[in-house]
This record gives structure tokens, C-alpha cells and sequence, in this order.
């Protein structure tokens, strides 16, 4: 959809411009996928402070967690994540497998090397979501086949 | 739910606050911000030139609706107005009663010359140069900075030939 591309766009280019502002690519590599997760972060924590005004408090983590996987990803990425697994013990696996910011990249393993770049954002834009709602984390995220990918939250106790 | 538009208005401010991070003055980000709204608008053309169907502008005048009416319409979810036309009709302006790319935003004392919107300037810039015009962009008026609308002027300077590479800065 049109209003999807602005967005799109300026992800784009964003990683461009902190992949560029680096003199050593390979060692800076961690600290440009951290950047990225860091305003990934102050924008999550911003659009749930948004969505979630007028919302009731949630029952618990699973209640939370599910609004991400609906409400917060479709608000997102108008589309919902695709399966959820949880051990019950803090640990979120949430699967989507079409994601918007993969699909341009490419389908399957061309560029998989380029994808935790291209994940980086989201990760943070999660981590700062669940941070707005009390719940503090740690978000990673794999891709095995593109555009299908993985993001594992780990409920960190406070 | 709210419109996506605030993802592209959280994203936005999140850049321009690291680039002000990243560069020692408003001039700078300016110009940073400039050039990457030029990368996007290259590549937003041809998004744009595959969801609109339009045609070859016949002159500049028409590529003023279209930037106006389709484009900022069909991206930004707003239509400016396009009015003060130069009398040679190479310059006109576009006026934007609200920019979405300031929602919720103040400028922090200290940086009074940043053009907190100029990827846009880039972004219009880039894009017109891959259908072979080059044009001058710049904010003339901006709400953040007191003033009551946000303009945007733009120039024609001349037509590029098509067989010239246009490179990414």
C-alpha cells in the first residue's frame, strides 16, 4: 500500500546512512545493528504510548504479548504475526511469515548476510513497545528463508 | 487503530535526532538530511510511476498538480495547495496547511537554522531528476519555526538529458 512506502523508504535509507557512517564496516558491524535497534526502541516506546491511551490495563505477559502479535504488528506492518510459541517461562517466539521489511530484499537466501540490518529496527521497535507496557527484554530475531523471519522475546524479570 | 503515518513521524524524528547527534551543526543535518531525501526520492519515483499510471507532464505546470494532487496525496495523506506562480511559470510554491512529518514535534531551542523537514526538499529533488528535470527546493516557511503554514518553493532550472547517469551522492 502507498502510505506503507514512506516508511519503507526511510528504513532504507536509515541503514544505508548508519551502515555508511563508519569508517571500518566489519568491526563496526554490532555497534550499527545496536544504533538501529536503540531508535527501533524510542519509536516502539512512542507509537504504543499513542495506540494505547485509551486501551485497559492487560490481564498479563501473554495478554501483552498477544496485542504485539495483533494489534501492534498490523498497526505496523498491517498484517498480523502468523504464529506465536511460548515456553510458558518468559520466552516468545513470534513468527511472521511475509515480513514487509524482508519482502524487498529478497525471496530466499540471496542477502541473508544483510538481513540482521534490515531486522535491527524492529527488534528495538518491539523491545521499546513492551518497555512502554512494563515489560522489560532482550529482542532477537532470525531469518533462515526471506522473507519469513523469527523474533524471539526474552522477558527479562525486573 | 491509528494510521500507519505515525510509524513514518516517530521514524523521521528518531533520524533527525541522530543526526543532530552526529553532526556538530544544523547546517550539516540539513544537508544530511537533504541528501538522503535525495537516495529516497530516486527510488520513489518509479514506486510512484507504478501505483499512479501517470503519463509524461506535458510541463510544469502539471508536474505541480501531480506533485501536489497524487504524490503527497497518495504518500503523506495530505494535498497542498500550489500557488504564487512565477510569471514565467518556472517557480511556484506548495503549501502545506499540516506537515505530518511535525506532528508532535518542538525544535529544541538551539537549533533554530535546522530545517527539521528538508528530506522532503531531497526527496521532491531526486525524484524529478529521474524524469529529467532539475529543480531548486527549499522550505520558505516553516510551522516549527513560528510561521503560520509550511511553504515549499519550487524552481525548474532546466531539463537534463536522458542519456546522462544521475549518480547517488
Amino acid at each position: 500500500m502507498a502510505d506503507e512506502a514512506p516508511f519503507q523508504f526511510l528504513h532504507n535509507e536509515l541503514i544505508q546512512y548508519i551502515s555508511k557512517s563508519t569508517e571500518n564496516p566489519e568491526t563496526e558491524h554490532g555497534r550499527n545493528i545496536t544504533k538501529l535497534e536503540n531508535m527501533g526502541f524510542r519509536v516502539g516506546q512512542g507509537l504504543i504510548e499513542r495506540m494505547t491511551k485509551d486501551t485497559a490495563r492487560f490481564k498479563d505477559e501473554l495478554d501483552v504479548m498477544k496485542f504485539i502479535c495483533k494489534d501492534f504488528w498490523t498497526c505496523v506492518f498491517k498484517k498480523q504475526i502468523d504464529n506465536l510459541r511460548t515456553n510458558h517461562q518468559g520466552i516468545y517466539v513470534l513468527q511472521d511469515n511475509k515480513f514487509r521489511l524482508l519482502s524487498q530484499l529478497s525471496a530466499g537466501k540471496q542477502y541473508l548476510e544483510l538481513a540482521p540490518k534490515y531486522l535491527a529496527f524492529t527488534c528495538g521497535l518491539v523491545r521499546g513497545g513492551l518497555s512502554n507496557l512494563g515489560v522489560k527484554s532482550i529482542v532477537t530475531a532470525e531469518v533462515s528463508i526471506m522473507p519469513a523471519c523469527k523474533f524471539q522475546v526474552m522477558i527479562q524479570k525486573m | 487503530m491509528r494510521k500507519n503515518s505515525e510509524l513514518f513521524t516517530l521514524t523521521y524524528g528518531a533520524l533527525v535526532t541522530q543526526l543532530c547527534k552526529d553532526y556538530e551543526n544544523d547546517e550539516e543535518v540539513n544537508k544530511q538530511l537533504d541528501k538522503m531525501g535525495y537516495n529516497i526520492g530516486v527510488r520513489l519515483i518509479e514506486d510512484f510511476l507504478a501505483r499512479s499510471s501517470i503519463g509524461r507532464c506535458q510541463d510544469f505546470r502539471e508536474t505541480a498538480d501531480v506533485i501536489a494532487k497524487v504524490a503527497f496525496k497518495m504518500y503523506l495523506g495530505t494535498t497542498p495547495s500550489v500557488t504564487n506562480w512565477s510569471p514565467a511559470g518556472d517557480e511556484f510554491s506548495l503549501i502545506l496547511e499540516n506537515n505530518p512529518l511535525v506532528d508532535f514535534v518542538e525544535l529544541p531551542d538551539n537549533h533554530n537554522t535546522l530545517i527539521y523537514s528538508n528530506l522532503l526538499c531531497g526527496v521532491l529533488r531526486g525524484a524529478l531528476e529521474m524524469v529529467q528535470m532539475a529543480v531548486d527546493v527549499r522550505f520558505v516557511q516553516d510551522t516549527l519555526r513560528g510561521d503560520n503554514v509550511t511553504e515549499i518553493r519550487m524552481k525548474f532550472i532546466k531539463r537534463i538529458e536522458e542519456n546522462l547517469p544521475a549518480g547517488d551522492e
